[in-house]
């Protein structure tokens, strides 16, 4: 028994494209926390944008029928949308195998319960560090951290399996050992340490996020450890940072090849950070289904398989593999999204980004420019740790 | 990686579904953030991992219905329980 692979759509002879396995719906962009990697886009949805909850119903059932399997119920904080029950009732009547994306705050017991008996499957609980006062830092909110360590009680009492999420940057990377034993004591079966990936947010807080090679290493080497001493107790997965990487990573398992995004106002995305390409044309599902857009949809196509690619990639023996790395990625450091993913050895601004994670990783910086509506860099606002959203 | 014992009865947990996939026309057994794709065989032991049947009654009704040696599929049975417990796809308590 193998993880699942898709079979390669060049040879498909540019024939409907295989199903995608997931789909990320972003419900809202509203959210408690303020987190400074957040992968949601710079520019926020307001909720007067929000699909309503028959478009999502409608969308949810689209996509169980052109073959989707995982949804995953996102946000921001998903739990924000009144409909969240309904919606994840639905999701499980088309067949869809539901996973719910929070940060477990402002989420009642009993909503939670509602959300249990809708047959949601999984509960993905995002963890900022191990200790509650750098985590509420992170998170930019006052007593968040504890609310967290409840809210995982209430999952694994309502029978629901967990799996932790831990986003891994320099104000925490010291820290992967003591985040794995709390994900291990809040009960999950799984824990992600996910390095932080420089889109949006994080590209904007790199010089306060990136940590240095040694960090990066030694994360490696406990991440390896770890999951040998735990093996059949706790799952770790780990999403591995790529500024001091030889490889690219398969960025979303190929772009338009395996998944998709659709934002609280309804635009499909092939990645959650492709509308930072900006010569790409997004769908709306208010406009047409969604297996037309994954089928045809103009942003799908610009880098769907291998015949968009330059030199290196195009002679590259992995470019099956990798696909290229990141388009976003390419674009942000080497201004053309058909390059390689500069976190590619072969790329001739491998160096250039290997010398921009040192830089920033001596960075010493102290202030994150915290996620919030409006908040953009430009407006430089940059708050401080709040309570019941007022400064502190 | 231990042995798997033969009293164990074995048992997807919640968060974890086999199913048939029309679409692409297979069986896939759905976990978070994973899909796997178990063979003819292992769906059929997937199905009798029901939280009641024991390990040994398993590969009992195994080797009755393929008429195979009891002892090569109580080898293959148990190493594929180990990798799904492994993985977290699989309670065998």
């Amino acid at each position: 028994m193998n993880d699942m692979t898709l079979p390669n759509p060049s040879e498909a002879a540019r024939v409907a494209p295989p199903a995608p396995l997931g789909m990320l719906a972003e419900l809202t962009h509203r959210c408690p926390l303020s987190c400074p990697y957040c992968s949601n886009p710079v520019e926020l949805d307001k909720r007067s944008g929000e699909l309503d909850t028959e478009t999502w119903k409608r969308v949810f059932s689209e996509a169980a029928a052109m073959g989707v399997l995982h949804l995953h119920l996102s946000g921001g904080e998903p739990t924000a949308r009144k409909d969240i029950v309904e919606l994840t009732a639905h999701a499980v009547k088309v067949g869809l195998y539901t996973n719910l994306i929070t940060s477990g705050i402002g989420v009642q017991r009993e909503k939670l319960e509602e959300l249990a008996n809708a047959g949601l499957d999984h509960v993905q609980l995002s963890i900022q560090d191990a200790e509650a006062e750098n985590a509420d830092k992170i998170a930019g909110l006052s007593g968040a951290h504890d609310k967290k360590r409840i809210f995982a009680g209430w999952v694994l009492e309502l029978g629901m399996p967990l799996t932790i999420n831990a986003v891994i940057h320099r104000g925490n990377v010291e820290n992967i050992e003591a985040l794995v034993n709390m994900a291990l004591d809040f009960g999950a079966r799984r824990v992600e340490i996910a390095h932080s990936q420089y889109y949006g947010w994080a590209l904007e807080n790199r010089k306060m996020l990136m940590p240095t090679r040694e960090q990066v290493m030694k994360a490696a080497e406990t991440v390896e450890r770890l999951r040998a001493e735990l093996q059949g107790k706790l799952v770790i997965d780990a999403v591995v940072p790529d500024y001091y990487a030889r490889r690219p990573k398969p960025c979303v398992g190929g772009w338009g090849k395996q998944s998709l995004n659709v934002t609280p106002q309804g635009k499909v995305l092939p990645c959650h950070a492709a509308e930072t390409i900006p010569h790409l044309e997004f769908d709306y599902v208010t406009e047409k289904s969604l297996s037309e857009i994954w089928t045809n949809g103009s942003a799908f196509e610009a880098y769907r398989g291998t015949d968009w690619m330059k030199e290196p990639c195009t002679s590259c023996p992995r470019k099956e593999i990798d696909f290229g790395g990141c388009r976003c990625q390419a674009l942000a450091i080497t201004g053309d999204p058909r390059n390689a993913d500069p976190a590619c050895s072969l790329s001739p601004f491998h160096a250039k980004i290997t010398s921009l994670a040192i830089k920033d990783a001596a960075d010493d910086g102290r202030d994150y420019i915290y996620r919030r509506f409006g908040a953009t860099p430009g407006n430089a606002a940059r708050v401080q740790i709040t309570r019941n959203g007022a400064p502190v | 990686m231990s042995d798997v014992p033969s009293e164990a009865t074995p048992k997807l947990p919640r968060g974890v579904r086999l199913r048939r996939d029309e679409v692409r026309q297979e069986w896939l057994l759905l976990a978070p953030e994973r899909v796997l794709k178990p063979d003819a065989i292992a769906v059929v032991v997937l199905e009798l991992c029901d939280g009641a049947r024991t390990v040994g009654t398993i590969v009992d009704e195994l080797a009755q219905k393929y008429a195979a040696p009891r002892e090569q599929i109580e080898t293959d049975v148990k190493k594929m329980l180990r990798d799904l417990a492994d993985k977290r796809v699989l309670d065998l308590a």
